[in-house]
């Protein structure tokens, strides 16, 4: 039997029994549309923490004070246990460095911002001019805090936009003075709302300079210097001489921990990534009951059609004839049945986009091809018992069964 | 030679613990052209004889000659070549596909066998006309009368020029007119020299054969063509 007759035998077989061949084909759709639509889900939702991310600023690497992971022993930790502080000198002394663009010292701490008669509690994060760039924020009124000696802070201040509406509501505030624990602050400018970034609110900060910060704290250390490297190929060499430095700096303790924004990243991305797999995992069940579901209908069509089969075997027909054209109807089912769920779940993940348009519902590649591959292969799997089956049967049996 | 030589065949079906025999020590020698009946009462081995001509059966000794050739050693794949390109059948319940044309029917064991489409089409046609089938062409079976069903699966039973024609109770299935003008097309096919068996329990029917084989349990009662030989 030539090929292209398997074919349109296996297709008019399938086609003669409407019902059971739309169910079969439904239940590999729905699988085959579950795997697409989750998977989408889940890598969307790996997307839109990529992108939230890399809103963070571009190139990112941030120094903290104390080390985190012990390179095992050795003398200099035996001796002190303190790790020595970061300042801003130290963050001063980075800027010199070849592969940083800027750097920017970071005091952290909270305190109480009073003016317009107004009270409220704010986290007070002492910087620097550069901070504005590294975090890639955009002011609504006035200018950032001025360039100038880091160590030597001008007594003004750049609030978010949640200070500036809780606390002048429509009025501007740009030049207005405020309080701010002891100190009085002349505010100079507000930023555009940026909502959650780096454990903070952005929104509900006031900047001032470093040194104010330092002063109004009584303190001389950085809770965080952040530096935003040339180029993404040299965050590794920013990690490496800001290391050298602050080692050289620290009278040779390796005390600080460099991490980027890259190691986040990543860990991100490979969390959801796994979640993104074990959910096209859980989909991929439903892909195997389609599977059974289709050995099954296989079965009751070769219960169905025996009659025919010992009357295909009458008029000639081998073992493997009967064996392909019953294999070809299975994978025939199973590849209709997969593309109708490739095409229903890309449509699914279209209606996801559009109702929540921020959020990149595509699915991956390699889920599309994992849901076509496993249907049909599932399919073919499971047509090969009902196909042998039909194959095998005595045709004097066959016959008699019409 | 004979068309068909059958030689101490023998069929034993085994029920749980019982051996039925339903074929015993059979010899029979059919020539090419030949018009057989094969008769005898429900269980008398005719079916089995039949299905064993038609190699859908294996006897369980002696051996079977088509054309000269031994075809019971042949594997399953060689014995549906066989059955393909030497065998024609007609059945008493037709055996038609159901989702079929007439002309789809017709051309099926000539789709099975590999034939090309072309040839498959001019040989479709020449049969529809040949059964006078031309007007349903592109009916399926349901759309048929009984007559009309079985002169459709007499057409795919030929359409391969068969040395031989089984038939299992043609008319079984059908009403007596109908029956008549069926058995006419079969006796019109042998008298061009196809050679014809009918297995059948209708005397009337069995009468109309050159040559009458009775089956009582298994064995072979009576012959028609050598009266004296197998009395007994």
């Amino acid at each position: 039997m030539r090929s292209s007759d398997v074919l349109r035998f296996a297709r008019d077989a399938a086609a003669g029994y409407p019902l059971r061949t739309s169910l079969s084909v439904l239940a590999m759709a729905i699988g085959v549309a579950a795997v697409v639509v989750l998977t989408a889900l889940g890598d969307g939702a790996r997307r839109y923490v990529v992108d939230q991310f890399s809103a963070l600023g571009s190139n990112l690497v941030i120094v903290l004070p104390g080390r985190s992971a012990t390179g095992g022993f050795s003398p200099a930790n035996a001796l002190t246990t303190t790790p020595r502080d970061l300042t801003v000198d130290d963050a001063f002394a980075l800027t010199r460095l070849p592969s940083v663009r800027r750097a920017a010292p970071l005091a952290a701490g909270n305190s109480e911002i009073s003016a317009n008669g107004r009270l409220r509690e704010v986290v007070v994060a002492g910087t620097a001019s550069t901070y504005l760039d590294i975090r890639s924020f955009r002011m609504a009124q006035g200018s950032f805090l001025p360039e100038g000696d880091w160590s030597r802070g001008a007594p003004v201040a750049v609030i978010g936009s949640k200070i500036k509406e809780e606390i002048f509501g429509g009025s501007p505030a740009v030049g207005e003075l405020v309080r701010l624990g002891d100190r009085r602050l002349r505010i100079v400018g507000v930023l555009r709302p940026v909502g959650q970034g780096l454990g903070m609110n952005t929104d509900e900060v006031v900047f001032v300079p470093a040194a104010v910060a330092q002063s109004l704290f009584n303190t001389n250390t950085l809770f965080r210097i952040l530096i935003e490297a040339r180029s993404r190929g040299e965050i590794e060499a920013v990690k490496r001489e800001v290391t050298a430095v602050l080692k050289a700096r620290h009278g040779g303790e390796e005390d600080i921990t460099v991490i980027t924004q890259d190691a986040v990243l990543a860990t991100f991305d490979r969390l959801l990534r796994a979640l993104t797999a074990a959910v096209a995992g859980i989909a991929a069940i439903s892909l195997a009951v389609a599977g059974i579901l289709v050995m099954n209908v296989m079965l009751v069509a070769v219960t169905q059609r025996t009659g025919e089969i010992g009357l295909l075997k009458a008029l000639g027909a081998r073992g493997a004839t009967i064996r392909n054209a019953f294999m070809a109807e299975a994978a025939m089912l199973s590849l209709v049945g997969a593309f109708t769920g490739y095409g229903l779940g890309l449509f699914g993940a279209f209606v996801l986009r559009r109702l929540y348009p921020v959020f990149p519902a595509y699915p991956p590649d390699w889920a599309v091809i994992a849901a076509l591959g496993t249907a049909l292969t599932t399919g073919l799997l499971f047509g090969i018992m009902p196909a042998r089956r039909a194959a095998r049967l005595d045709p004097v049996q066959a016959l008699m069964k019409h | 030679m004979a068309l068909i030589e059958l030689a101490g065949i023998e069929r034993v079906f085994h029920l749980g613990d019982s051996a039925v025999h339903a074929l015993t020590r059979l010899d029979v020698g059919i020539e090419a052209g030949e018009y057989v009946a094969i008769m005898g009462p429900s269980g008398s081995g005719k079916s089995t004889l039949l299905n064993l001509l038609g190699l859908l059966d294996r006897p369980d000794a002696g051996t079977y000659r088509l054309e000269g050739r031994d075809v019971t050693t042949l594997s399953a794949d060689e014995q549906a070549a066989v059955r393909s390109r030497r065998i024609g059948f007609v059945f008493q319940s037709f055996h038609l596909v159901p989702r079929l044309t007439a002309a789809e029917n017709i051309a099926l064991p000539m789709m099975l066998a590999g034939m090309a489409a072309a040839e498959r089409a001019r040989r479709v046609a020449t049969a529809l006309k040949d059964f006078g089938l031309e007007q349903r062409a592109d009916h399926r079976p349901d759309q048929l009368s009984g007559g009309q069903r079985q002169r459709v699966a007499i057409a795919r039973a030929t359409v391969m020029q068969p040395a031989v024609l089984l038939a299992d109770e043609p008319t079984g299935n059908l009403d007596r007119a109908t029956g008549d003008d069926v058995i006419n097309l079969l006796e019109a096919l042998n008298a061009h020299g196809m050679t014809l068996i009918v297995v059948t329990h209708d005397q009337k029917i069995g009468s109309r054969a050159r040559r009458q084989l009775m089956m009582e349990d298994g064995e072979l009662k009576f012959d028609s063509a050598r009266p004296a030989a197998v009395a007994g």
